[in-house]
């Protein structure tokens, strides 16, 4: 599902070279809820871009479901993000002035291969395995609540069915309880509807939900292995 | 991305921030209702100034006296003045140009009239038979003055409808009354249509008289204040005007053209040079407002950048969801694109009211033409697509992370 080896990725500034990722080489299997997590500056946010087609790494390889992701153009990139990627950030990043049924139709306006009588079914679907109630589809997404904001950003990530969704701090602007709500929320799209899942944070508490979580700092993968929680639940 | 979709995003931005919208939009507006009024007024004068000019006949030469200048004295008479213009000349044209369709010679002063307790001061033309055609000029009470009456040098008189109000007030029928122009009794036998010219030559304030009574009780001479030539086609003015020139030099044993003793006037070239005047009073009067409009267009490409700048993180998300940049700058473009359109529509509104308002109330005539309407159509249009480019290609080209982490 997804292949990477040896991903480098130099940041310059001026005359100086920031080596943010050095060498960075692992493996997600197709319906694999994996967690990397790090501290600030570790490289995991870098990590994240390059495999969100967001950037392009400097060296490396990186296959996305067969697909070579190296040197690609910017359109191309874009269309890889429209079809195979779906992102939840940290700030949610809905569009407050429009309805919750807009947010989530949006990824599919940016791809021309969905018809449009098509959009209304998937986009149910994508509402209903994220969660939200059928009442709140017709709100604008800045009445909504941030536990359910996040659910909707969720829907958005699912609706073009997506290889693989990235999360990035999902739970950052959340406080505990509807964090755990929306960490229950991705562990169910993982067990129940087999999505491929990247989380990304910098809470081990966060990690731990994931069934493998890959450690990184200074740009290097420290550990790769199943998080405490689910060897406990594998006991 | 489909254009329904794009017009869909277009009318979601644009109506969440109606307040900054509508004043943007309010700027176009301005600017192109005032290229519209302003234009209709410069185009209002043209038309004007070509009807007044037409009104006084077509392919027509005026020849009018003007005494030689000579050497050595500096001063030359006003042209009409003097006596240099005589029936004999007039005769002599008649004779020998050819081309010509009519030649009606006009004896005129200013002469106070007086009806009971009214007078007046007004023009009295001493005319012949050919200029009621020359002019086509015709009475809306009574009737014109006739060959027989010249040829008896009856004193009767048409009067301008300006004048019978002066004289008599308005809706007064004055036919056959008797009215005294300097002394001498004439009866006034038509009243003529008004054909509301305005200035020295308004032939509404004017009293009409056989050009032979003018003769034998004003000037009591032979001569003439102006000849009115009607030329038979408008191509042949030039020639007749020079063969009157020849012709008239040649009677007045003038040798030089310079030192000529009259003036032949082209009525085509009073309307050229009118008619460049007001082209002239058109253009200005649309480049003072094509600035306001361009002004206009400045606070469109403020508004986008400020937009693009407020909007770069929703630009991000758009991004990371697989907006490609074409998406991203199409929108933006479309976006100003609605607002100048918007701002056209409702500016060519406005514009057409204003220079309807204008033409009632203002007392200038105004003409709003087609192209006038498509020219502001176009140009606020272009405006939109010029003034909303440079935003919305520096929304495309914004780095996607870079502007998903934007603050």
């Amino acid at each position: 599902m997804i292949r990477c080896k040896n991903l480098i990725k130099t940041y310059k500034t001026g005359d100086i070279e920031t080596n943010v990722l050095k060498g960075v080489s692992f493996e997600i299997k197709k319906g694999e809820f994996v967690a990397i997590i790090g501290p600030s500056g570790s490289g995991k946010s870098t990590l994240m871009h390059v495999l969100g087609a967001l950037d392009n790494p400097t060296s490396g390889e990186y296959f996305l479901n067969g697909k070579n992701m190296f040197k690609l153009s910017d359109n191309e990139l874009a269309k890889i993000r429209s079809e195979r990627i779906g992102f939840v950030f940290q700030s949610f990043n809905l569009l407050s002035r429009a309805t919750v049924l807009r947010n989530v139709t949006l990824p599919l306006v940016y791809d021309n291969d969905v018809k449009k009588e098509d959009r209304n079914k998937l986009v149910e679907k994508a509402l209903i395995s994220a969660g939200l109630d059928k009442d709140r589809w017709h709100h604008l997404s800045s009445q909504l609540s941030g536990g359910q904001m996040q659910r909707v950003a969720i829907a958005r990530a699912l609706v073009n069915n997506p290889d693989l969704i990235l999360a990035d701090e999902p739970t950052g602007n959340l406080d505990s309880k509807t964090g755990d709500i929306v960490l229950e929320t991705f562990q169910r799209l993982n067990k129940d509807y087999g999505h491929t899942i990247v989380l990304i944070t910098h809470e081990r508490y966060v990690a731990e939900h994931a069934d493998r979580v890959i450690e990184l700092r200074d740009g290097v993968i420290i550990s790769d292995g199943s998080s405490s929680k689910s060897l406990l639940k594998n006991k | 991305m489909v254009f329904a979709d794009l017009l869909e995003e277009t009318f979601l931005s644009l109506s969440s921030n109606k307040s900054r919208s509508g004043l943007t939009v309010l700027g176009i507006v301005i600017g192109i209702a005032s290229v519209i009024t302003m234009v209709s007024i410069g185009q209002g004068s043209t038309k004007e100034i070509e009807n007044s000019i037409q009104s006084l006949g077509s392919n027509l030469l005026i020849v009018t006296p003007g005494s030689q200048k000579s050497y050595g004295s500096m001063v030359r008479e006003s042209s009409g003045s003097a006596n240099t213009l005589t029936l004999n000349d007039v005769e002599a044209i008649k004779s020998e140009i050819s081309n010509l369709k009519t030649v009606a010679p006009i004896i005129s002063t200013r002469k106070q009239v007086l009806y009971k307790g009214n007078n007046t001061n007004t023009s009295i033309y001493g005319i012949d038979s050919a200029y009621q055609g020359i002019k086509s000029l015709e009475t809306s009470l009574g009737n014109f003055i006739t060959q027989t009456q010249i040829d008896k040098v009856s004193k009767v008189a048409v009067l301008g409808p300006t004048t019978r109000d002066a004289l008599f007030g308005t809706d007064v029928n004055p036919i056959g009354m008797k009215i005294k122009i300097s002394g001498t009794e004439f009866t006034v036998m038509g009243v003529t249509v008004s054909k509301g010219g305005s200035g020295m030559n308004n032939s509404d304030d004017m009293i009409y008289i056989p050009i032979t009574v003018a003769k034998h009780y004003y000037t009591g001479n032979n001569s003439v204040s102006s000849i009115n030539i009607e030329v038979s086609s408008a191509n042949k003015m030039d020639k007749a005007q020079e063969d009157i020139t020849n012709l008239l030099l040649a009677r007045h044993k003038i040798e030089s053209a310079d030192s000529a003793d009259f003036s032949i006037v082209n009525q085509a070239d009073v309307m050229e040079t009118m008619s460049s005047i007001s082209g002239t009073l058109t253009l200005l009067l649309g480049a003072i407002a094509g600035i306001s409009l361009l002004v206009g267009g400045i606070g469109i490409m403020n508004m986008m950048l400020t937009t693009v700048t407020e909007r770069t993180r929703e630009i991000g998300l758009r991004k990371s969801l697989g907006a490609k940049s074409s998406d991203i700058s199409n929108q933006f473009l479309l976006e100003s694109i609605s607002l100048t359109f918007l701002g056209g529509v409702i500016g060519i509104l406005l514009g057409l009211i204003a220079s309807f308002l204008v033409n009632k109330f203002g007392g200038t005539t105004t003409v709003v033409t087609l192209p006038s309407i498509l020219l502001a159509f176009f140009v606020s249009a272009g405006i939109g697509i010029a003034f909303g480019y440079y935003p919305a290609k520096r929304a495309s080209t914004l780095n996607p992370i870079e502007a998903l982490r934007y603050e």
